[in-house]
């Protein structure tokens, strides 16, 4: 018992100064005397949940219709281009019904061919040994593409992570905010932002897909035809965005928002918000291009399969730059060029939970938890202190440095503070005691019985220690599903729990003991003040 | 200094006399409070029902009849108000909207800005919204991390003791969750995601208890190998007995500062949690003990199986 070793006193009070040392910077955000920390000294800081420090939470999830939609769209425009090349493959009837792409060949002797064609146009899906496309011939000219379930996984893995990446650039051009976006599952983002002031707004960046597309207008179609739905061959009828009717363009895109280097929200000529655009070179190459074989035509600019307006092309646009005039608000305007700079979301996504919290109710909250925690371990300390005296004293140290050690470690880790995680600190601080109190118990015990002070003491620290053991598994055990399962908040309760029992064990057992056997050694009592 | 002694030093309570008794208490108990919570239900918060949540402060108290009337005049389905943690602080709750995940936030908005216009100075501390999918998924999530709490701590009680300390902690814990459960029932307190924090929480401090006194158990056992069983649980039960009550008290003063002074927002954590230490602390004796003489814990279970034949050989 009293033999403590002169490295292992100075192991436990480094392993204590080192966690003193990292709480503190915590301890002192947002207070005065944050400033006063030296800069060469650990700057280690626990992070506030969205729940104390105020802020957005979103979960978004991926439309799965509308990764269908866009998946064979953007097949569809793959194989026209492919098989419009030479030597070209005449086909017919595209149609995109019941989750397949399926078209005709008009020269039947030209199936096997445009099954080749096909055959290169998918590929194989890493790992699976699957395609990502079943090709397949059915009445002998109408050749089908069917999407393979590990295509589509593939598909929308890949989609995630791009949306993960435009939805950042949306909420954070700047790249400087700390916030956090995460793909969640398979199809699923989390967006987490401190200390939002309108959540709305928020929303409807990250809400709009924001795919633009420029495509001429069909003028052969009926217009009554249109107005019913109706398209000929080779077109589609789209809705105006602002609602005054539909309108017939053609299929094939002429450019697309993904040959866009910038957007910006300026006005025209006339002092309307407006967008301006500037295209990349390849992009500007075409549009060019499309923009001279078409002058005089009318082209409709597309957003999201809605027709923002349909310009008159006067004279050809060489420069790759163009304005993109609509129905526009200052504030839509800017969002907008915001959503084009950061690219179109490769797939909608639904806001699925929403939860926002005000900065005062935060501020409120670790007011309140502080003072608790406060109050709570003086509570704790004086009622160790009355029951076990000399031993309280030990174990009221203990239970200090325990507090410190749990907000060093969570800001080493930078872990989260959350709500529930003040409650699992206070928990933490009543129920740390636990190892001490069944040590003192069992020296009692032991005293009782008549054992001499060393070996009551020695065996008190040895019989209490199975049972300590024991009784943190379960604690880690329950912690640690908590965390698994658990969200936000809830993971921030577990985490301060498992911190918690780690630490609590170090502290009550090994560092009492310390205490203990040094002031033995040092005063060689004759009777037990327990 | 005169040391505090909440329990003198040498207890001999007789705890298993009434073994039988607290048996037939605590089953009744137990079955009132699950036919209670099959039959009246959970208060369940918008983190398992799904809908929408907005809570406000305004600068004065307010009547609650009139923004009540003004909730409804929106005519956004059926919302219920209920004040929070004082007469400045409401929370308005609306159900979950038909049709799309974007109808729900329009709900939420226009609540917001009735208050917003109603009521100059009012604050909106927070909004949530829920979708059925997202509801679902929790509750599932939840009600599956407190039954592996379970079973896992169960499985860990077995294999670190014997299969029927395994059992007595599963029977422990059912007893304990299913009294918890019927309190959230009977109180109506809102079930929110945090009170599925407090019932693991319950879980793992209830079979705290428990594991020292199955501890004290196993070391008696192995001590005392030709004392009956009861008696041998009377004598673990009062060694432990001055470690049990200062714990539960430790853990309860903390607690119980959390729940009168702490954040309004955590008052269901801490009360379940508060009454899980109670409700551990009586389980612990009554429960997890007494099964063991049911399944028929003798002094020679801990004895490996050489062991036992050599016991059985001799003739005690």
């Amino acid at each position: 018992m009293l033999e403590f070793p002169k490295w292992k006193v100075w192991l436990i009070a480094s392993v204590i100064a080192i966690g003193v040392l990292l709480s503190i910077p915590s301890l002192l955000a947002g207070s005065p005397y944050s400033d006063a920390w030296p800069k060469w000294l650990p700057q280690y800081k626990i992070s506030l949940g969205l729940d104390l420090a105020g802020g957005s939470h979103l979960l978004l999830e991926a439309d799965a219709n509308d990764a269908q939609k866009q998946r064979l769209q953007a097949m569809e425009d793959s194989v026209s281009t492919e098989l419009r090349r030479d030597p070209r493959i005449d086909i017919g009837d595209i149609s995109t019904a019941g989750g397949r792409l399926s078209f005709l060949v008009r020269n039947p002797a030209q199936v096997d061919a445009a099954v080749e064609h096909m055959r290169n146009l998918t590929r194989p899906v890493a790992l699976t040994g699957n395609r990502d496309w079943d090709v397949s011939v059915i009445d002998s000219t109408r050749v089908v593409l069917t999407p393979t379930r590990s295509g589509t996984a593939q598909a929308m893995k890949d989609a995630m992570s791009v949306a993960r990446d435009v939805v950042r650039r949306r909420i954070d051009p700047g790249g400087t905010k700390e916030i956090t976006v995460v793909t969640e599952g398979n199809n699923r983002v989390l967006v987490e932002v401190p200390g939002v002031e309108n959540p709305e707004a928020l929303k409807q960046l990250i809400g709009q897909t924001a795919r633009l597309e420029f495509k001429l207008v069909d003028l052969s179609a009926n217009p009554q035809d249109v107005q019913q739905g109706r398209a000929p061959p080779g077109s589609q009828v789209l809705p105006m965005a602002d609602g005054s009717g539909f309108m017939a363009v053609k299929r094939r895109v002429m450019v697309s928002g993904d040959q866009l280097t910038d957007a910006k929200q300026s006005f025209d000529q006339d002092g309307r918000p407006d967008i301006d655009i500037t295209f990349n070179t390849a992009g500007a190459r075409r549009f060019g291009r499309v923009t001279q074989e078409n002058v005089n035509k009318p082209f409709a600019i597309i957003l999201d399969d809605k027709i923002l307006s349909a310009p008159n092309i006067n004279e050809p646009i060489l420069g790759g730059r163009a304005q993109i005039s609509g129905n526009f608000t200052v504030q839509s305007a800017h969002d907008l060029a915001v959503s084009l700079a950061s690219g179109k979301l490769p797939v909608k996504l639904n806001v699925i939970e929403e939860r926002s919290i005000g900065p005062d109710l935060g501020k409120d909250s670790i007011h309140k938890g502080v003072i608790a925690s406060i109050v709570g371990t003086l509570g704790v300390i004086v009622f160790m202190l009355v029951t076990y005296g000399r031993f309280g004293v030990y174990a009221n140290i203990a239970l200090i440095v325990n507090a410190f050690l749990i907000l060093g470690i969570m800001a080493v880790f930078n872990a989260t503070l959350t709500l529930p995680g003040i409650a699992g600190f206070i928990l933490t601080i009543g129920a740390a005691v636990d190892a001490n109190v069944l040590i003192n118990e069992r020296i009692r015990e032991e005293v009782r019985r008549g054992r001499r002070l060393l070996d009551a003491v020695d065996s008190g620290y040895r019989e209490a220690m199975r049972a300590i053991f024991d009784a943190n598994v379960t604690h880690v055990i329950s912690a640690g599903i908590m965390a698994y399962f658990g969200s936000g908040p809830v993971r921030g309760f577990a985490v301060v729990l498992l911190i918690g029992v780690v630490t609590s064990v170090f502290t009550a057992v090994y560092f009492t003991r310390m205490l203990v056997a040094l002031w033995i050694r040092r005063t060689r009592p004759q009777v037990l003040p327990i | 200094m005169k040391l505090l002694k909440l329990v003198p030093d040498h207890t001999n309570i007789d705890f298993m006399r009434w073994r039988n008794l607290a048996l037939v208490l605590s089953l009744i108990v137990t079955a009132a409070s699950l036919a209670f919570t099959a039959y009246r239900g959970l208060n369940l918060g918008v983190d398992f029902v799904g809908g929408q949540l907005i809570r406000a402060t305004f600068p004065q108290a307010i009547d609650a009849e009139q923004l009540r009337g003004r909730v409804d005049a929106l005519e956004l389905g059926e919302s219920s108000i209920q004040e929070f943690g004082g007469p400045k602080t409401f929370q308005i709750r609306l159900p979950k909207p038909e049709g799309s995940a974007a109808a729900s936030n329009v709900a939420a908005v226009r609540v917001q800005q009735m208050v917003e216009s109603n009521y100059p100075g009012a604050k909106i501390d927070a909004v949530e919204s829920v979708s059925g999918k997202v509801s679902e998924e929790l509750a599932r999530d939840g009600a599956m991390a407190i039954i592996l709490a379970m079973i896992g701590i169960s499985i860990y009680i077995w294999l670190r003791f014997e299969w029927q300390f395994g059992v007595g902690a599963l029977v422990t814990l059912g007893h304990d969750v299913a009294m918890i459960l019927g309190f959230f029932a009977f109180s109506r307190l809102q079930v929110d995601l945090n009170v599925v924090a407090a019932f693991l929480t319950v879980v793992g401090y209830s079979l705290n208890d428990t594991v020292v006194i199955y501890d004290r158990i196993r070391e008696n056992l192995r001590k005392y190998r030709k004392m009956a069983i009861l008696p041998l649980l009377n004598l673990s039960l009062n060694e432990t007995l001055a470690r049990t009550v200062v714990t539960s008290i430790s853990v309860l003063i903390a607690l119980g500062v959390l729940m009168l002074i702490g954040p309004e927002v955590v008052f269901g954590l801490s009360i379940a949690i508060f009454l899980g230490v109670v409700i551990g602390t009586y389980s612990s004796v009554y429960i997890s003990a007494p099964v063991l003489v049911w399944l028929g814990v003798k002094p020679d279970s801990f004895l490996k199986t050489d062991e036992k034949d050599e016991a059985e050989a001799q003739p005690a």
